[in-house]
């Protein structure tokens, strides 16, 4: 399967990156291989078999409705690149 | 060319839940932004959500209200999209297996019963507040993450609803239903509640479906009508004019009574979903539902009608009552203990339908707080002093707020105060002799023939008496005196 421009420039828009004209070529090639490498995965026959949706055979892992300590502010914002007044701040977003 | 309106909605309900869905954070509304956050609800490296089971029991015991079916395995996914109010880059939501889909809500309007599909129901986690200050020249969001994760359901309709009207209604039984379950508050301004509509122009007759446009922002319930009422004008107004309608994404603009579009990024949605590989998937077995039926009251519908039947009560006066389960609750445990007493079931809803919701209303609190001051058994002795005429109608007022301030008893106020009826005509003579001497004019209209007049003059006993004396016998005596 071959990746075009078009489909490098969406993943970036999803990603909110922004590749240079030079970083696409190289994209477009490693994608491409990639894809190729896992089309091979289609060849298997999977008529007979269920989809598997986790790979543990467990379910109904739950927990109490209780609470427990949450951080402090200082500690939940002490990653942020950006802060002010108790909030984070990032590049502006409008609706 | 008339045009046949359809509408569907999706709502999103904010279970309420003590911890947020996966991590034991506090989901409490109005705390200072970013003290309710830890490392799992703001998606650090290495955290394991884990299912806040009451959320999950909350989600089933609401799809059973809406008469949905109920999947007997359902899983998690991972919608992706990138956006600041969403730490992980990823919402924790259901894709192809929800736990619940097709069901209904009965909605009344103008008295006609109508059903309403509900596709789906199926829980998620929401996502935090972004906040976008107000001068122009600022070049910054900022971000709360308190909401992140709290536990949100949402319940997409059928496009089944044909009007403002009936979108209203159901949304309005919707939050009715969820309140009697006590799974969430469905306040709008808080956000409990949200909602967004899908509307569409038909021309009358036709089967395919308009082009539709998503409307947001709809943030109360007028809201939503008079957002639904615009739009559905403005598409009507573009197909008289030969335009199409374009498939959009519009804001409501309250202050200009407006949607306008939203012109923004909104183009290649591109979710991604995939299983969520840190949930395991959920099994539900029919002895688990039917634990949780066990759990489920009365819904207001249903008890509409029994009220109707078992107490005899009026539609309206049942429509007003059951409002609130908390109301009808109350106002049910009086009406049955009227019953063992031979006490006027009238006289009790009378009491809560007047006094007892004027005392909400004026002093503002909630029913909580007067069902704890005046217990049922209560208001069904001042029912009793009703019934015996021990005081006047008028006077339940009175008694009634005395009985919420101090707590004491009907019989114990009426006595310490005075308030008994009165009467007797030896006590009444004297105030109804003064009150013709002073009001010659009326005495005059009234033996001139204009017969109404008496009420004023009875009216005036009243006053002089405290609004003690027993209107019928004032009136008796009124009429020997001037005849
Ligand atoms: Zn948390």
């Amino acid at each position: 399967m071959k990746v075009d421009e078009k489909q490098i420039d969406h993943i970036a828009a999803l990603g909110r990156l922004k590749f240079t004209d030079q970083q696409k070529k190289i994209f477009i090639g490693q994608f491409s291989k990639i894809l190729e490498y896992v089309e091979k995965v289609k060849s298997v026959d999977i008529n007979k078999i269920e989809p598997l949706v986790h790979t543990f055979d467990q379910h109904n892992v739950f927990r109490p409705d209780e609470n427990k300590p949450s951080l402090t502010r200082e500690q939940a914002l002490s990653n942020a690149p950006e802060q002010t007044k108790g909030f984070f701040k990032v590049p502006r977003v409008i609706e | 060319m008339g045009y046949e309106i359809i509408i569907g909605l999706e709502v999103h309900v904010q279970l309420k839940t003590k911890s947020k869905m996966f991590c034991g954070c506090l989901t409490g509304f109005g705390a200072r932004q970013n003290t309710q956050v830890c490392p799992v609800c703001l998606g650090l490296p290495g955290v394991l959500p884990v299912i806040n089971k009451q959320s999950f029991e909350y989600a089933l015991k609401a799809a059973l209200a809406l008469n949905c079916q109920i999947a007997d395995f359902t899983k998690f996914d991972r919608k992706h999209y990138y956006y600041p109010d969403l730490p992980k880059n990823y919402q924790i939501s259901q894709y192809d297996i929800p736990f619940s889909h097709d069901g209904y809500l009965d909605i009344k309007v103008d008295g006609k019963t109508k059903r309403v599909g509900i596709t789906r129901v199926h829980l998620e986690e929401d996502a935090g507040k972004l906040i976008h200050p107000e001068e122009k020249e600022s070049q910054y969001s900022l971000v709360d993450l308190n909401r992140t994760g709290m536990p949100l359901m949402e319940i997409v309709s059928e496009p089944d609803m044909n009007s403002p009207e009936e979108a209203h209604a159901y949304l309005t039984s919707l939050k009715e239903i969820m309140r009697y379950l006590g799974v969430s508050d469905c306040d709008m301004e808080k956000g409990t509640l949200r909602c967004d509509a899908n509307l569409s122009l038909r021309p009358k007759g036709k089967k395919e479906l308009g082009v539709k446009s998503e409307i947001k922002n709809l943030n109360s319930f007028k809201f939503v009508s008079k957002a639904l009422a615009y739009e559905a004008k403005r598409q009507a107004e573009l197909l008289e004019k030969g335009e199409r309608i374009i498939q959009e994404t519009r804001l409501w603009d309250e202050a200009k009574e407006v949607t306008r579009s939203m012109r923004s990024k909104e183009g290649a949605h591109d979710y991604r979903y995939f299983p969520e590989p840190d949930l395991e998937p959920i099994r539900i077995d029919e002895k688990w539902l039917a634990d949780i039926r066990k759990t489920m009251p009365e819904l207001p519908e249903a008890r509409r009608s029994r009220l109707i039947t078992q107490y005899g009560i009026s539609n309206y006066e049942a429509n007003v009552l059951t409002q609130e389960k908390i109301i009808i609750d109350y106002t049910e445990q009086a009406l049955l203990k009227a019953k063992e007493q031979n006490v006027t079931l009238a006289s009790v809803t009378n009491l809560t339908l007047g006094p007892v919701f004027k005392i909400i209303n004026k002093q503002k609190i909630e029913f909580s707080e007067f069902t704890r001051k005046v217990p049922p058994e209560n208001l069904v002795s001042l029912a009793n002093e009703l019934d015996k005429k021990t005081i006047v109608s008028t006077m339940s007022g009175v008694v009634l707020d005395e009985m919420f301030t101090s707590g004491k008893t009907a019989r114990n106020i009426i006595k310490e105060k005075g308030l008994e009826q009165v009467s007797d005509k030896n006590a009444l003579e004297p105030i109804i002799e003064e009150v013709i001497k002073n009001n010659q004019k009326i005495v005059a209209d009234y033996k001139g023939g204009k017969k109404s007049a008496i009420m004023a003059l009875v009216g005036q006993v009243m006053r002089a008496s405290q609004g003690k004396a027993n209107p019928q016998k004032v009136k008796e005596l009124l009429t020997k005196h001037l005849g």
